[in-house]
């Protein structure tokens, strides 16, 4: 693990919906450049953690810090601190209504105000980093969801972002597509962005995770290096669920 | 096919419709009832007329269409009044389409109390006739606030048709997927920018169809402010009417002006729809 400034610093973060307690004294660090895998059964509250580190949930008590802003809801800066912290969805979220190059190029001129040349400029840059360059023009309807997906990257990335957060990036994805989209992850990882990744691919998380975090009930449960991780957890729960998922 | 290993079952012939489906299906006699039952409708219309002594002149129709004098060719009252309808009912839909998004997005806005003066506004507003409102516009507001029949004819139809357009506006905000706003924030993007860029583009195609039916119903619901003497199409109609005591004529073609309109913005709009459905 390397040892640079924390991007994300979460401590003793709890979160409520209603009576339901969905995160429990959370306490996490996320240093530049690390790359964390959080993984564990559904209803663990992975999701819901790392939607809360760019403000789409909010926290009921605890600190958060990310890249040197405290989060809270109703925080000025919470704008900025987006733009900073790029999120990749499950189901995409295209803009079905503009094409892959107006989605990409939305948010930098819109937001960050930058000239519609050199937003252009960025846009085509990035797709060529996730492969697709030839379907500038397209709508997302016209793409398959691993394209698709791969555009929701290349939309964040353009933002410029320091932090990339993944909210099981593959899981509305046919099997086929899965390895297109984990490759443009694994190839953004090797550029040394600061990557919090919630997902189910092992083989990813072997290859990629600094750290890898095990979630029950709104908990972590473990948090240990890849190597220990899969051949030795401390829990004996993490055991259960990786036999399980690793079974086939 | 057969190369392909597929056998088909062949010969057998699916037994035929029962005949009086056949018959009433087939095209030619569909139209024939159809003509049939027009002509009786036209028929009894002019019996009737006729029975009562009616003196039908619709040669003096067209001279209320256009009129070639000495000094040229000019427009008729119909034109000229259908002209100020429009103007009347674009001004109107324009003021009512503001405060109906004001309203949709004080219902959304997710404060208690911009909801609740959202919902007091549409349940008053939906529960006034239209003709009362009319009245309550020109003969109490109109002289509080100094204003004329001309714009109290537009308020009123712009409040009352407020109340609808705020409810489709609202539904078709609500049914573009939360996912969408999710990306928004997450690139940064203020409220506004998010209405603007990314979720009112995607609301109009599920607005077009109610919004075209609220537009159809403004420019009829116009006819109402001839009570209150405003220069459009159906006072022009009752003023010719009181002139030349055509009234079987005059209304007639008023109807018929309204329907050409009315029809021209309905096939208009769901030639944009089919643009719109292509585009996705």
């Amino acid at each position: 693990m390397t040892q640079a400034d924390p991007m994300i610093e979460v401590t003793n973060l709890d979160k409520f919906y209603g009576a339901f307690q969905a995160l429990k004294n959370i306490d996490l660090t996320v240093h530049q450049g690390e790359k964390v895998v959080i993984c564990g059964p559904s209803g663990s509250g992975k999701s819901t953690l790392i939607r809360c580190f760019n403000g789409l949930e909010w926290h009921n008590s605890g600190r958060l810090v990310i890249d040197g802003i405290e989060v809270y809801e109703g925080a000025k800066d919470i704008r900025e601190l987006r733009q900073e912290v790029g999120m990749v969805f499950q189901q995409f979220n295209l803009f079905p209504h503009l094409t892959v190059l107006e989605n990409l190029m939305i948010g930098p001129m819109k937001v960050r105000k930058i000239p519609k040349a050199q937003a252009e400029e960025t846009a085509r840059n990035y797709l060529d980093r996730v492969h697709i360059p030839e379907q500038a023009d397209k709508y997302p309807a016209q793409l398959s969801g691993g394209q698709q997906q791969r555009v929701a990257i290349a939309r964040s990335l353009c933002m410029e972002t320091r932090i990339m957060l993944f909210d099981e990036p593959t899981s509305a994805l046919d099997p086929e597509m899965i390895n297109e989209v984990l490759d443009v992850m694994v190839e953004l990882a090797e550029t040394g962005m600061t990557m919090v990744v919630v997902t189910h691919e092992m083989g990813f998380a072997r290859k990629v995770a600094d750290t890898m975090v095990f979630m029950e009930a709104g908990q972590i449960v473990e948090i240990s290096p890849p190597e220990q991780f899969f051949t030795n957890p401390s829990s004996e729960r993490c055991r259960l669920f990786l036999d399980q998922i690793l079974a086939h | 096919m057969s190369d392909l290993g597929i056998s088909r079952p062949s010969g057998q012939e699916l037994p035929k419709p029962p005949f009086h489906k056949r018959f009433f299906g087939s095209v030619p006699v569909s139209v024939t009832i159809y003509a049939i039952i027009v002509g009786l409708i036209a028929y009894g219309a002019y019996a009737g007329a006729q029975g009562m002594g009616y003196n039908w002149q619709w040669y003096r129709v067209p001279q209320f269409l256009y009129r070639n004098t000495e000094v040229g060719f000019e427009w008729g009252e119909i034109p000229i009044g259908l002209v100020a309808t429009i103007k009347l009912s674009v001004t109107a839909f324009l003021l009512a389409t503001a405060i109906g998004l004001l309203v949709a997005l004080l219902r959304l806005s997710g404060l208690v109390i911009g909801s609740a003066v959202a919902v007091g506004y549409l349940e008053l507003i939906r529960n006034i006739p239209l003709l009362v409102l009319l009245y309550l516009f020109y003969y109490v507001l109109g002289p509080i606030f100094g204003f004329d029949r001309y714009t109290a004819s537009i308020l009123t139809l712009a409040v009352f048709h407020s109340a609808l357009i705020s409810e489709i506006l609202r539904a078709g905000i609500n049914a573009v997927p939360a996912g969408q706003w999710e990306a928004a924030k997450s690139i940064g993007m203020s409220p506004y920018q998010t209405y603007r860029y990314i979720i009112l583009p995607q609301s109009v195609r599920f607005m077009l169809p109610p919004m075209t039916g609220e537009v159809v119903h403004l420019i009829k619901s116009s006819a109402i402010v001839s009570v209150i003497a405003v220069a459009e199409l159906t006072t022009f109609g009752r003023n010719i009417i009181s002139d030349t005591y055509m009234s079987f004529e005059i209304w007639f073609t008023i109807a018929l002006v309204y329907l050409v309109v009315t029809l021209i913005l309905s096939i208009g709009v769901s030639h944009l729809e089919k643009k719109y459905a292509v585009d996705q």
